[in-house]
């Protein structure tokens, strides 16, 4: 059903493009593919906050289309194509799904530009740029086992890739600073976005005991389920304190306007160059939202933390990190695990019970 | 009480499912195929999230869904029945219709908070131990599904309305030739239908998840449809198939949570698995399997005099 929308969108899409290209041919012509729905209320309602960021702050210099809704897999190759035939020449694929497809259509059309989110592939136009989201993830993990009464958290994932991976490892790693002893439940959703079945889970999650929730899938449904439960949940890729204005202790949030407008900017003088760029806490792509709901040692132990990873003094994989067996990771990063090992994370650290899916 | 904590949430995600096939089985009893619960479904989830929002009633927004979701299904009833258009061709159209139009109206809720559907409350009964909240304590959504399955049942096996209904599904020259209003009582089938999806959808936004996000109906319009085949288009089968579903939903989730090890994707593909099961093993023992489908379903009938 989506791949008929999506086609149906992209032709459409196409289209307006089309005969609107020959008005503004001197404008910068920007796509966006989103996953979701832009008000998903989530990770492609921050794309999109971010898309009209930069609208605001280039003004006429860009003209920009979007398309929401695209599935991961072989319909993304086609929408993104036809972004590109539409007279796009920088187009943002925003979820890591669309990594294949992504490097595909780059390669066939050299002279457009390509930033991918949360992806490891690169080209001479084709950059890649995400979050350092595990910096947020280690300092709801130290809120959590300070906010834990039975010491169990609960996790609402998508689906067991790096980036999700490293989000519960870090959160249990930050956790543990606090309670060694402080356990976990993790349901994958398998879906990035469906209320209903993140609810599902939510609740699932709360019925078996666990009173701090944290997601990592796109809809605020377990934060709502929280504020229900009266219990407690952090938001996910933006701040969802209307949700659960009882619940929410705090929010990752993805600020990518910053990246966006620069990356426009770039594009437009013609400096524009194939990088790699993870932003994090300190480079304020990583925004914590208000930390609510808790009492002032538990705020103020968060705010020492966040202010510690900013300042380099705190790596949230900081050396040793002991995998689930047992046995220490390698510290390839010195101090820490280096970028590689963390964007390829495929393990559970040691206080994770549940098996590592596909292990 | 853990058991009583799954057996709620199972109710929970099956009746959205029972409520929009309730509908679809009496639209394709009556011979016509609409593809297009998704799209009725999300309609009604968004006009039914706008009516109780500005009201702040839970049943205005019910009606308001039911209202969006006849209105989806009138436009069906005019393309389909009216002009004898492609009924697969129409149906897949309006769920698109209805994805990107929900998006649209629904754009201006997203963010926004209502209270939600009030769960009955009985002293004494629903405090019984176990089945009280389950059988005293439920929203009305709920207690709606119930009567609507018995209400169905009742009409297709116990009235001459429902006989007539049956016929015209199974043989609508006959039907014709006998002197009913074929399209006529299609067109009362195909809205019936259409207000039970957008009463399935508004219970999204009024009772499940309490906001409004596009799409959020996520595919459970397909699952309706699928669960209506299941059936063997029998009202009481489908409560049956509606609520395997809706347990097989919840049990993984609560199986992942206990950390078993079995792998999620498998897990997730439990539902949809338990269901072709099932609906194997009960055609199995039918001699003829697939006969069960109304005979005229999906075709088109233009009254030749």
């Amino acid at each position: 059903m989506k791949k008929l929308l999506t086609i149906a969108a992209a032709a459409g899409l196409a289209l307006a493009a089309t005969t609107l290209g020959a008005s503004a041919a001197d404008k910068l012509k920007v796509g966006f593919i989103y996953l979701g729905p832009i008000g998903d209320y989530g990770w492609s309602y921050q794309h999109e906050a971010a898309r009209q960021s930069m609208m605001k702050a280039l003004g006429d210099k860009v003209e920009s289309t979007y398309l929401e809704n695209v599935n991961e897999g072989p319909d993304a190759e086609r929408a993104i194509e036809q972004l590109v035939r539409a007279g796009n020449k920088l187009v943002f694929t925003t979820s890591f799904g669309f990594m294949d497809a992504t490097v595909k259509v780059a390669k066939r059309h050299p002279n457009v530009l390509f930033e991918h989110a949360t992806g490891f592939k690169r080209a001479a136009n084709l950059s890649t740029y995400s979050g350092r989201f595990y910096e947020g993830r280690y300092i709801q993990g130290v809120i959590a086992a300070k906010m834990s009464k039975t010491g169990v958290l609960g996790y609402v994932g998508s689906f067991p890739i790096p980036e999700v991976v490293s989000g519960i490892n870090a959160t249990i790693l930050g956790a543990q600073s606090v309670n060694p002893n402080i356990k976990v439940k993790i349901i994958w959703a398998n879906t990035w976005f469906d209320p209903g079945k993140e609810a599902d889970a939510a609740k699932a999650l709360a019925d078996q005991g666990c009173d701090v929730l944290m997601q990592h899938t796109d809809s605020p449904a377990a934060m709502q389920i929280a504020e229900q439960r009266h219990i407690f949940a952090f938001g996910q890729d933006s701040d969802m304190i209307k949700f659960g204005p009882h619940a929410q202790l705090t929010s990752i949030v993805d600020n990518w306007a910053p990246y966006y407008i620069e990356r426009a900017k770039a594009a437009i003088d013609g400096t524009w160059k194939s990088q790699d760029v993870w932003g994090g806490l300190k480079s304020n792509l990583v925004v914590m939202a208000p930390y609510t709901n808790m009492p002032a040692d538990v705020k103020a132990l968060a705010e020492k933390t966040e202010a510690a990873i900013k300042d380099g003094s705190l790596h949230p994989f900081k050396c040793p990190v002991i995998a689930q067996d047992g046995s220490t990771v390698p510290c390839k990063g010195g101090t820490h695990l280096d970028d590689g090992q963390i964007l390829s994370m495929n393990f559970y650290v040691k206080g994770i019970d549940e098996k590592f899916p596909g292990k | 009480m853990i058991v009583e904590a799954i057996i709620l949430s199972v109710i929970a995600a099956s009746t959205p499912l029972l409520i929009a096939a309730a509908g679809e089985l009496i639209v394709e009893r009556s011979g016509v195929l609409n593809l297009g619960v998704e799209g009725m479904m999300i309609m009604g989830a968004a006009c039914g999230f706008a009516g109780a929002y500005f009201s702040g009633s839970t049943i205005a927004g019910a009606l308001c869904g039911i209202a969006a979701g006849t209105a989806m299904a009138f436009v069906f009833a005019a393309l389909t029945l009216g002009l004898a258009v492609n009924q697969v061709a129409t149906g897949l159209a309006l769920t698109i219709l209805g994805v990107g139009l929900s998006g649209l109206i629904g754009a201006a809720y997203v963010g926004q908070g209502i209270t939600p559907a009030p769960h009955l409350y009985i002293p004494l009964l629903t405090d019984l131990p176990l089945i009280g909240r389950i059988l005293f304590g439920q929203d009305a959504f709920v207690y709606v599904s119930a009567a609507l399955i018995g209400g169905i049942w009742w009409f297709l096996y116990r009235t001459r309305a429902g006989l007539i209904l049956r016929a015209v599904g199974d043989n609508h020259a006959s039907a014709h030739a006998l002197g009913y209003p074929v399209l006529r009582i299609r067109l009362c089938a195909v809205l019936f239908g259409g207000a039970c999806a957008g009463l399935a959808g508004a219970y999204l936004p009024l009772a499940y998840t309490p906001f409004f996000i596009p799409g959020m109906t996520a595919g459970r319009g397909w699952i309706a449809l699928a669960l209506v085949v299941f059936s063997s288009w029998r009202p009481i089968r489908l409560v049956g198939g509606a609520y395997l579903f809706g347990a097989v939903s919840i049990l993984q989730l609560h199986a992942q949570a206990l950390g078993l090890g079995i792998p999620s994707q498998l897990m997730s593909s439990l539902p949809y698995l338990a269901t072709v099961i099932v609906l194997v093993l009960i055609s199995r023992t039918r001699a003829t399997a697939g006969s069960a489908a109304p005979a005229s379903l999906g075709m088109v009938f233009v009254p030749d005099r």
